[in-house]
């Protein structure tokens, strides 16, 4: 279809399709009223404590745990996915192994998987009486039920974001220049760290963030293996909702619109940092035929 | 894992003039360290993601497939299906236009706030589900904005399907759209101007030259935004009022029966659930395998 | 967009009239089973007394939690509730029922009792006999936030009325409910859950429960794993039902409505509140084989807390007596 016709008119300003005020008038009008303007009520509904209400409930013991309790875990577990999906993007664009379609296709579980099923799943491995939690009991380590569960939890549905994230940057990295780097004497770990690793650095930093991110607001998975006790294993999405049990709605909503407000924060550097990554990629993706200055200067 | 399976030797293309074992000996690593990588990397997947999955069929058929078919064909579990079909067929189509639309202004056109219209699509992915309910408690529930006005009307959104609706449609909403704008900006206008010059009017320029090129990256789109629309629990869970038979979807109706000493039937409805993901994830597959040209760069194995 | 919502709205509407009546009960997590089967009965009598048919959906969760769905707008045409305290909120806070909802139906609107026990795993291996067992330390005790669970609280009122007992002056008193939830590994949002762990999860040493959730699980569950102790001195548990009155004038189902809380005094009614472990008002009607799963001990009431509302408002809201010992529990020695 593509190579139908030649584009007889290539100079044409982009602005000539059709169709721009349409959909761009429909998608701001939906965005605004499934996302925008509710957003927008829950922020209402805070300020209507006044910036003294607000800090109030901020400041409240069990909220500040729960809330450093969500950041905390999600910012664990995303630092081991940072280690194991690097680990796994690594060997899934680098070498082959029998069954390897099989378990990339298992990668996006989390993903797919409804997070209720995932927390009963996890639960039931992971409890006293689970099939792993039986063997890590007697050597004194609960999951189930304990932080540490809870980052068990956000590992399982952060995974796919940071491998997904790394796997084309990966694949795209060239391998003249470890070829260079090697030639030139350096070890494959000096390659690693100094030639590869800084190249793939931004993706990893994105999907750590996307994994942190999905980690801060997760509910479904958590409260089965949680143990939601107050201050201790309590995550903040679950505070909002007891807190709406207990009626109050502007304490709801001052959680809601503090975990909101560092998401967006944490959303906004994210999409800078993906749109600073892209253009450094396809800088360095337009010349790939060019050797690279450094090596160029040192000869080979 | 041992000299006979390691393929890694093949890879990269052998060239005739060069030495092959030292090539490969500068670009990759010591066979050991391969071995334990891939060791490493495929027990901790297998841990965290298919012992799990392993999990939810076991406890599911741990009775027997007698009970497992009882809990299946309970009429609550087949209203709480049946909600969750309806849930995502509403659902989906909506955040498909939007998706299609949203991609068609942002790949195809320059306009002030592009940046900032990219990631307000994306909100949705961080907010958190239970806000995502939480806000619309605001608005419509009785004592929310709307709520004395619906009350008057006889409206009911909160508790009822719409709220699931559209709660599920929040959550969901970036999918289709984030699916398609890298896809479609990859592309460029150039066929659709070609088209235009020869005389195509845009619904039909639209229709022949961008669907087609855009099919399989929407359908991509679509499959993942209909995994997570069946699958969506805390936001749901807020809104639902779980009422049996009639606001009770899939995930919440596992809750209803893990908390009811029913783990048998708790796990067989979680089964299905779990066998959708796996449908959804051989598509997927079958989409990468096959499209993955017409999909984003990012999607492409 | 928004008009699309609507046209959802009302097409969901005349699907939830088309089936006849149409009663919503919203209750809590324990009482599932035995409104399942009491609503089959009343559907029965119903039809016989009227000819018309009707169809009684369930709605069941943490009673804080259904109390508030209804102050949002769940179109509940009763509430079964675990305490006078959830309606009350409902009361006051959406005015769909009148402040002296209590008067409306026999016995202050409780048509079933219950009280607070202890599960415990088979063979009672801790020695837990009384509430005292609860607080030595490096007892697991199991019991939900009193918070969100109506369960919760007349365990917290039952323990308090143990202490207040044997022990001299409110600082005591404090220090004996400050000991025992510092023994609390998980406090889970409902009585449900925390039966769950317990049993489930296989964590804790005893499970402060509902009576009828005990006996439910000791029934239920595969035999030979728990036994159930009963403390020297417990509550008064009285699980209360209303009619919300605005939204069933609403739905024009206040007669129906009326009619089916009001059956649940009925011998019928008390006869299937014994058979899922509900202390029946008028035993006379029910089961005796029922009744002999229910041990007499000495209960203290509500009524001692100074009513619902007193000891809502003393224990249980922002910054009351609860939230000060859990303040205290917290910072003082590490919760387990």
């Amino acid at each position: 279809m593509r190579s139908v016709v030649a584009p007889p008119a290539a100079g044409r300003p982009r602005s000539a399709l059709p169709g721009f005020g349409l959909s761009l008038g429909f998608a701001i009008t939906y965005l605004s009223l499934i996302v925008l303007i509710p957003l927008a009520g829950v922020f209402t509904k805070a300020a209507g404590l006044g910036w003294d209400g607000l800090w109030q409930v901020l400041g409240e013991p069990r909220v500040l745990s729960a809330l450093k309790l969500s950041f905390g875990t999600a910012f664990v577990a995303a630092c081991v996915n940072a280690v194991f999906g690097t680990l796994v993007a690594w060997v899934f664009v680098r070498y082959e192994f029998p069954g390897k379609r099989l378990f990339d296709a298992t990668i996006d579980l989390p993903f797919a998987l409804p997070t209720a099923v995932a927390g009963i799943a996890l639960t039931a491995l992971y409890a006293g009486n689970g099939w792993i939690g039986q063997w890590l009991e007697p050597a004194g380590i609960k999951i189930a039920f304990t932080p540490l569960g809870i980052v068990v939890a956000l590992t399982f549905v952060g995974l796919p974001f940071v491998v997904r994230t790394l796997e084309p940057v990966l694949r795209d990295a060239e391998k003249e220049l470890e070829e260079a780097a090697a030639s030139l004497g350096a070890t494959r770990w000096q390659t690693v760290t100094r030639v590869i690793l800084p190249a793939v650095l931004p993706a990893l930093v994105t999907g750590f963030a996307l994994a942190f991110a999905r980690g801060v607001g997760e509910y479904g998975s958590v409260i089965f293996i949680a143990g939601n006790l107050p201050q201790v294993s309590e995550i903040a999405p679950l505070l909002i909702i007891i807190k709406l049990e207990e009626l109050n709605y502007g304490g709801a909503a001052a959680v809601a619109v503090a975990m909101l407000v560092i998401s967006f924060t944490l959303l906004l550097a994210i999409n800078t940092l993906q749109a600073w990554s892209n253009r450094h990629r396809q800088r360095s993706r337009a010349a790939p035929a060019l050797p690279h200055p450094v090596l160029q200067g040192e000869g080979s | 894992m041992n000299q006979a399976t390691d393929h890694s030797l093949l890879d990269p293309p052998q060239l005739p003039f060069e030495p092959l074992l030292q090539r490969n000996a500068v670009v990759t690593e010591q066979p050991w360290v391969r071995w334990l990588l891939t060791a490493a990397a495929l027990v901790f997947l297998g841990f965290f993601l298919l012992l799990p999955l392993v999990g939810v069929f076991t406890e599911a058929l741990r009775h027997g497939l007698g009970v497992y078919w009882q809990a299946l064909t309970d009429s609550d579990a087949l209203d709480a299906v049946r909600l969750t079909l309806l849930v995502a067929a509403i659902a989906v189509p909506l955040n498909l236009v939007f998706g299609v639309a949203a991609a068609w202004a942002i790949a195809k056109f320059e306009f002030r706030g592009k940046t900032l219209l990219t990631t307000l699509i994306d909100l949705p992915f961080s907010v958190s589900p239970v806000v995502a309910g939480l806000i619309y408690v605001l608005l419509f529930g009785a004592q929310g904005w709307f709520g004395p006005w619906l009350i008057a009307h006889d409206l009911q959104i909160i508790f009822a399907v719409p709220g699931i609706v559209l709660a599920t449609v929040f959550v969901t909403f970036p999918f289709i759209a984030r699916e398609l704008i890298p896809l479609m900006q990859e592309q460029g206008n150039d066929d659709e101007m070609a088209a235009l010059s020869l005389g195509a009017n845009g619904w039909q320029c639209f229709r022949y030259v961008t669907l087609p090129n855009i099919k399989w990256g929407l359908l991509y789109g679509v499959l993942l935004c209909n995994a997570r629309a069946m699958g969506e629990f805390g936001a749901v869970s807020v809104v639902s009022g779980h009422i049996r038979g009639e606001t009770n979807t899939m995930p919440l109706h596992v809750e209803i029966l893990y908390n009811e000493y029913n783990f048998a039937a708790a796990f067989a409805v979680a089964s299905l659930l779990a066998g959708l993901a796996l449908v959804t994830l051989v598509l997927k597959s079958i989409l990468e395998a096959r499209h993955g040209g017409e999909l984003s760069t990012s999607r492409r194995h | 967009m928004f008009r699309k919502f609507l046209l959802f709205a009302t097409l969901a509407l005349p699907l939830a009239a088309q089936a006849g009546v149409e009663l919503l009960n919203v209750s809590y997590d324990p009482t599932y089973k035995l409104y399942k089967e009491y609503n089959r009965a009343f559907a029965e009598y119903w039809q016989e007394q009227t000819g018309v048919a009707v169809t009684i959906k369930q709605s069941h969760g943490g009673s804080g939690k259904q109390a508030r769905a209804v102050i949002d707008g769940l179109r509940a045409d009763v509430v079964t509730l675990a305490l006078a305290s959830d309606i009350d909120a409902i009361a006051a806070r959406s005015g769909k029922l009148s402040a002296d909802w209590q008067t409306r139906l026999p016995n202050h609107s409780v048509p079933y009792t219950s009280t607070i026990v202890f599960l415990v795993r088979k063979g009672n291996p801790r020695q837990i006999r009384d509430w005292d067992d609860l607080v030595r330390p490096g007892v697991a005790v199991i019991t939900p936030n009193p918070k969100t669970s109506g369960g919760a609280r007349w365990n917290y009122l039952a323990a308090w009325a143990y202490a207040k007992k044997h022990l001299e002056g409110e600082a005591a008193v404090r220090d004996f409910i400050a000991r025992l939830y510092r023994n609390v590994p998980v406090l889970d949002t409902g009585a449900r859950g925390s039966t769950t762990t317990f049993t489930q999860r296989g964590i804790g040493d005893v499970l402060v429960s509902w009576e009828s959730e005990a006996l439910l699980a000791l029934h239920e569950l595969p035999p030979g794993q728990f036994e159930i102790v009963t403390p020297s001195l417990s509550i008064l548990a009285e699980p209360p039902v209303a009619v919300v009155e605005s939204n069933a004038a609403r739905h024009g189902t206040s007669a129906i409505a009326r009619a089916y809380l009001e059956y649940l005094y009925s011998p019928v009614g008390q006869r299937l509140a014994a058979r899922h472990y509900y202390r029946p008002v008028a035993p006379a009607h029910a089961d005796p084989a029922d009744l002999a799963r229910f041990p007499q001990l000495e209960l203290a009431t509500v009524a001692e807390f100074g009513g619902w509302q007193q000891a809502q408002q003393t224990h249980f809201a922002e910054g009351g007596v609860f939230d000060q010992i859990l303040a205290a529990a917290s910072s003082g020695v590490a919760i387990p």
